[in-house]
């Protein structure tokens, strides 16, 4: 005799938001960035990942569009700072999808580190780590544009942060 | 507004300023690499201002969210510190002033994650670690272009010599500040100054730079005395919702 396991508002609010893409990175859902923080019956608590980031209020505005369109009118968005989002919430499975669309994400457990954005990219295209920085700013908040040295493609990586 | 209120004022209306003053780099930057910086840090900057000027609106009680205290105040309403409207200058004036801001900033911030008040020290917690970049950006800057060429060389000292006179007005403390410091939310700013004082320093040695030669400090920011420059720089960032008050899209 198997358990039933019953699903819950909660799970089915999970499932609407895993297809919620970044507006900047589609490639990555909001539940594999870790801005979601928090998912209740009532409320879905939601955190920037930079404050200046431009994409906030069309994440928000997404999330909105979705619940409503799967029968989560009622369920309020709420934004909090506290605690601050750390590159160290991306999914594994974000990891991989953002290796995946051509973004070398950082390495886990890196934004804790002294030495965050010390070590080598690793090349999404080739897989070398033989490359370097070319500017710590790209072109989102999170980016920043490095350069293969082994087959000279430019490359955006996720900044740890 | 209450010595609160004016509190998270002041430190929206520095970054909204620097924000808007970096944003005019946009396009217009020696290298496409430097473009994309300024314009990053700027955007952190207006980032920082939004959540500082919401709770500044929410603590005054009147109805004013960011976007109004933004948009829809006079010149002498701004409580911002006078480096930060400072024209940007040529590149080598504007890192001179991203150099000695963001090097308090990121003090300041550091310092204000233990304030009692929750909103404040979830806002510093957020941004120092923005900051960081920010001071990294204009200290490498300082460094290349000190440490440079002739010519290089000499507009890093200018900027610098300019920028200078402006530095004491981040670390003067006032009845708004003792107040916000007595009920635990404020920050000591004096007492920045030493750490402040150390880290510029070890920059300038790096950059083969003596500093400024010390200067009559020009003050006023925080009472709304500015100088003409910030005027101008209303008249631009504010110019939609003077021409079409209350305008949305």
């Amino acid at each position: 005799m198997s358990a039933v396991v019953a699903i819950t508002d909660t799970d089915r609010i999970r499932a609407v938001l895993a297809n919620v893409p970044d507006p900047e990175i589609p490639a990555v859902s909001v539940l594999d960035l870790g801005i979601v923080r928090e998912i209740g019956a009532d409320a879905v608590t939601i955190t920037p990942t930079y404050t200046g980031c431009p994409a906030t209020l069309a994440i928000e505005q997404m999330i909105r569009a979705a619940l409503d369109a799967n029968g989560f009118g009622d369920v309020a968005i709420e934004t909090t700072l506290s605690p601050p989002w750390s590159t160290d919430w991306i999914s594994d499975a974000g990891r991989e999808k953002l290796h995946a669309y051509g973004i070398a994400p950082p390495p886990k457990g890196a934004a804790a580190s002294a030495l965050k954005n010390a070590q080598a990219a690793e090349c999404p295209r080739c897989g070398s780590s033989n490359t370097e920085e070319i500017s710590r700013f790209g072109s989102t908040p999170c980016k920043a544009l490095w350069r293969c040295k082994a087959c000279a493609e430019p490359f955006d990586r996720f900044k740890c942060h | 507004m209450s010595p609160l209120a004016t509190y998270a004022l002041r430190l929206g209306d520095d970054s909204l300023i620097l924000g808007q003053r970096l944003g005019e780099w946009c396009g217009h930057a020696p290298a496409l690499e430097v473009d994309l910086s300024l314009a990053n840090v700027a955007l952190d900057q207006v980032g920082q201002a939004t959540h500082f000027l919401g709770l500044a609106g929410a603590l005054e009680g009147e109805g004013r969210d960011g976007d109004a205290l933004a948009f829809r105040r006079d010149v002498m309403d701004f409580t911002n510190c006078l480096l930060v409207e400072q024209p940007n200058g040529d590149f080598a004036q504007t890192i001179a002033r991203l150099f000695l801001f963001s090097h308090y900033q990121e003090l300041l911030f550091m310092a204000l994650m233990a304030s009692k008040d929750a909103q404040l020290s979830a806002i510093a917690a957020k941004a120092v670690k923005e900051t960081a970049y920010h001071v990294t950006l204009a200290s490498d800057w300082v460094v290349r272009l000190g440490d440079g060429t002739e010519e290089s060389r000499a507009r890093m000292i200018a900027g610098l010599d300019w920028m200078w006179r402006f530095a004491d007005e981040l670390f003067a403390m006032d009845d708004v500040d003792a107040t916000a410091l007595e009920a635990g939310v404020g920050v000591d700013k004096a007492a920045l100054r030493a750490a402040w004082d150390a880290r510029i320093d070890a920059v300038l040695a790096d950059a083969t730079l003596e500093r400024p030669a010390s200067r009559r400090p020009v003050l006023g920011g925080r009472v709304g005395r500015h100088s003409e420059h910030l005027g101008h720089l209303l008249t631009e960032m504010q110019f939609l919702q003077r021409a079409y008050p209350g305008a949305t899209w």
